[in-house]
């Protein structure tokens, strides 16, 4: 029972980050029916500014332990989300009105840009994340030692999370967000600046995915280069578990691939994870083809 | 661009290259050329599934690696002819596609496109930790004998080379049949709308599973030929990337043949050629695959138009042919 | 005899009923209308009738055969074509390819025929093309034969459809707004199009909002309102019958 709790937290710290990446997939598709197969690489990108920032800057020194984070939070979220911006403006702006697939390798491109781009600024080595602002509490919570890492990203995804659905909820410009989602033709002819709305939401979605990624560097304690591909494709795969296109189907989605995937790991066998993870993906399009929450929109005849 | 008018020469053109190449270049450079061939049947193939009938999928490794591990267990356990295991290479990966895409065949878009995905990854991972005890785990299976074709030994780079580019050439011919019939038409309705199609009466379900079953077959039979040439696999030659590549062959080719052909060369020949660049080459390649998408979102080549003889039916007067079509049953 | 029967049949969306209790009959050889208002489920007894959608409860019987539930290819198959009330013809495709699309039922060559050209699939296909080019004629399509059906004038898609439909052999073709968008002068060689292919042994069910044109060809009218229906029989009978105009005059202001 205890080790089952503890995959469980286990699964939803991850399971979190997944939610965060995969919102950056969910809200792009939403908006452009395109799948930025790059986003998983702004992630890296996330995690690697991080450490930098971390490291060359001495910002724990000037601010402490908990300002530090803060700060480098707030900035990784930035840079990632200019990144973001950059990259609709270069690789998909131009490639609105082609073929949905011309974009889909267009992204496929820019994300092997990306990943070299970073092996080569830092090497093919992985690196190791300074543990000063790693927590090293544990709290004792239902008779469970329970790292206060995992606590802090379960906490900061959360948060993360309900502050999105709130801006998508309650504020005008997620009104429009929402409205672009659904007929972008017909949003246009409401007055809604739609080049304005798919810029945002690749500030949104990167900066989300890019503090996604310093959540891992902060979790595990180790990055590499190719950690974006794999972190990607789960996040990927967590957005259409929930039915990609919707919001709280990518929260939902990365949670619940996050537990499988800690209970697959945890019992049945390590190596198989992965595999599991798709099966349980396949297993449940099968039964529901638009993901869990996905809108099951029968096609006008 | 003037690409359409042009198309005819530069097939021709392409296949005399093609021809007189291996006395050009190094060996080096004819390896490369192999790779490209073997890639250009996966594309080819892939084509019909992709490019055809419209089905995003993204899982096309999965498939050669099916094949690629049927000649190799079948070769080095069983000790059969490298080339007598082509068929059966072929059909365990056709079987293999039927039953994995029935039950998901239904699945729209990009739902279809993560499952294949998921497909890849799945049988990577089971691959890795030898599954059956048959695939040799992370190492994969080496000691696959060189193919003999009626007494000939195949193991050189050119006798390879002219393998390969032969299946190619077959292919090519085989899937110009398909495209120009019932067929191809079926695949190109179900892509331009799926609904109407079904509502003509096509078997919607039936043709994109028999898409499927084709492309896998031919991945198959190019997996056997890829073993051949290594005589040594392993998993990690099968993985995601692999998939993507193909995949974008595919979309750059924009459907036609020479189109896959062509884009093929870029996407294989180019990061050798950018060899010099070493660690930078990858970079410079992912640059270019948005590049390319940007200057040609359409792709290179559209498929050109079939062509009916139709025309002489044209004189008909339009009287006489609505008596022919009432046949005796006018009232 | 009754070519098709609709016996109680039903069709739910949610909670909402697009299709209550429906009973009527075709009989072969006669042109009979389904009208009502918008949004009176007309389009819901076609989609069920071609298979598209499943009927929640009662019969479809075509020829003597149940056809509830089965594919929409299987009942093309079995001698029922349709057109779409909002146009799905392959837009980027030739006029002549659409109409092929209709032939492609009566086509056997398979998979291996194909790649190989074997003779009798090569016969096959001239004899289609042939088929087809005589479906343009009959709706006056031929010359455009080769142009892409996208760009074609709105009543032009809309017979090209017929054609397309016409091509599979059918026994019934099933024709969903036939005039809509059309001219009165397209309207008015529709109608004789429509006899036409009455005449040519085709038993045909259509939807029409464009009255006179239903005045002028049915033989029979079948009233839905609310999924239901509230009239049938003669047009002239229809037209007189008091629900009727009460439906109409309280929907919208359609023409008599």
């Amino acid at each position: 029972m205890e080790q089952f709790l503890q995959q469980l937290l286990n699964g939803l710290a991850v399971g979190g980050i997944y939610a965060l990446v995969a919102l950056g997939y969910t809200m792009v598709y939403g908006v452009m029916k395109l799948i930025n197969f790059a986003h998983g690489d702004i992630f890296t990108i996330g995690a690697y500014l991080g450490l930098t920032l971390l490291v060359s800057c001495n910002i724990a020194g000037m601010l402490g332990p908990v300002g530090a984070l803060l700060a480098v939070f707030v900035m990784v979220a930035l840079l990632t989300a200019l990144v973001g911006y950059l990259l609709e403006r270069v690789a998909y702006r131009p490639l609105r009105n082609a073929g949905r697939l011309s974009a889909v390798v267009s992204a496929l491109g820019a994300s092997i840009f990306f990943q070299n781009a970073v092996m080569l600024i830092y090497g093919a080595r992985f690196y190791v994340y300074p543990d000063f602002l790693r927590p090293d509490f544990t709290v004792h919570l239902l008779g469970l030692n329970v790292p206060g890492v995992r606590l802090l990203v379960i906490g900061a995804t959360v948060a993360l999370m309900l502050a999105l659905s709130a801006f998508i909820q309650r504020t005008r410009t997620g009104a429009a967000i929402r409205a672009v989602a659904i007929d972008p033709g017909a949003a246009q002819l409401m007055g809604i600046n739609v080049d304005r709305v798919i810029s945002l939401v690749f500030l949104i979605g990167p900066g989300l995915g890019g503090a996604a990624g310093l959540m891992v560097g902060i979790y595990y304690g180790q990055i590499d280069f190719t950690m974006g591909w794999s972190y990607g494709l789960k996040a990927f795969t967590a957005a259409i578990l929930g039915g990609i296109g919707n919001i709280p189907g990518a929260m939902l989605g990365g949670l619940l691939l996050g537990v499988i995937e800690a209970l697959a790991a945890g019992y049945v066998a390590m190596a198989w994870k992965d595999a599991i993870a798709f099966m349980v993906l396949i297993l449940i399009l099968i039964i529901r083809p638009t993901g869990i929450l996905g809108e099951r929109t029968a096609e006008k005849l | 661009m003037k690409l359409q008018d042009i198309r005819t020469p530069m097939g021709f053109g392409l296949a005399f290259l093609l021809l007189v190449l291996p006395f050009l270049c190094n060996a080096y450079w004819l390896d490369v050329c192999v790779s490209i061939g073997l890639y250009a049947l996966l594309a080819l193939s892939l084509n019909v599934i992709l490019g055809q009938a419209g089905i995003f999928h993204m899982g096309h490794a999965a498939f050669f690696a099916v094949g690629a591990y049927t000649t190799s267990i079948l070769n080095t356990l069983y000790h059969w002819p490298v080339l007598w295991t082509m068929p059966l290479a072929g059909c365990a990966a056709a079987f293999f596609a039927l039953a994995v895409a029935r039950p998901i065949i239904h699945l729209r878009g990009d739902y279809l496109l993560i499952v294949t995905i998921g497909i890849v990854e799945i049988v990577r991972i089971a691959l890795l930790n030898d599954v059956g005890g048959l695939t040799g785990g992370s190492n994969g299976i080496f000691g696959i004998s060189r193919p003999t074709f009626f007494g000939f030994r195949i193991s050189k780079g050119i006798q390879f080379y002219y393998l390969v580019w032969c299946m190619v050439g077959v292919s090519l011919l085989l899937f110009h049949c398909l495209w120009h019939s019932r067929f191809g038409r079926a695949l190109n309705y179900i892509k331009e709308d799926d609904i109407a199609a079904e509502g003509c009466g096509v078997n919607v379900t039936h043709y994109k599973l028999a898409a499927f079953v084709l492309g896998a077959f031919w991945a198959g039979m190019a997996g056997t030929v890829y073993a051949a040439k290594m005589t040594t696999i392993a998993p990690e030659s099968f993985n995601f990337m692999e998939s993507v590549i193909i995949f974008a062959v595919v979309i750059l080719s924009g459907g036609s043949q020479l189109g896959v052909l062509i884009s093929t060369f870029l996407f294989i020949g180019l990061p050798e050629l950018l060899r010099e660049f070493s660690n930078a080459r990858m970079l410079i390649f992912g640059f270019a695959m948005m590049a390319m998408m940007i200057w040609r979102p359409q792709g290179l080549l559209p498929p050109r138009r079939r062509r009916y003889q139709a025309g002489a039916l044209l004189d008909r007067s339009s009287c006489a042919a609505r008596e022919s079509v009432r046949g005796g049953s006018a009232v | 005899m009754s070519l098709l029967r609709l016996e109680e049949v039903s069709k739910f969306f949610g909670g909402l009923v697009a299709v209550n209790d429906l009973s009527f009959d075709v009989e072969e050889g006669s042109i009979v209308g389904l009208i009502g208002p918008n949004g009176a489920g007309k389009t819901t007894v076609f989609n069920c009738i071609t298979g598209n959608y499943t009927p929640e409860t009662g019969r479809i019987v075509f020829d003597g055969k149940s056809i509830a539930g089965l594919q929409p290819h299987r009942i093309v198959e079995l001698g029922i074509a349709r057109t779409f009330q909002t146009i799905r013809l392959f837009g980027r495709l030739p006029v002549l390819e659409n109409t092929l699309a209709g032939r492609h039922c009566r086509m056997k060559a398979g998979l291996l025929s194909c790649m190989f050209r074997t003779s009798a699939q090569r016969r096959e296909e001239r004899e289609a093309v042939a088929r087809c080019m005589d479906e343009l004629h009959f709706v006056g399509l031929a010359k455009q034969y080769a142009e892409p059906a996208g760009g074609l004038a709105y009543g032009s898609q809309r017979l090209l459809e017929i054609a397309r439909a016409l091509a599979s052999d059918p026994r019934l073709i099933i024709l969903d707004e036939p005039a809509g968008g059309m001219n009165d002068q397209e309207t008015v060689a529709l109608v004789d199009t429509i006899k036409d292919i009455r005449n040519r042994g085709i038993t045909v069910l259509l939807i029409e909002h464009d009255m006179r044109l239903v005045m002028k060809i049915c033989e029979k009218l079948i009233v839905l309102e609310h999924g239901a229906m509230i009239a049938h029989g003669k047009p002239e009978d229809v037209r007189r019958n008091p629900e009727v105009i009460e439906a109409y005059l309280g929907a919208d202001d359609e023409k008599w």
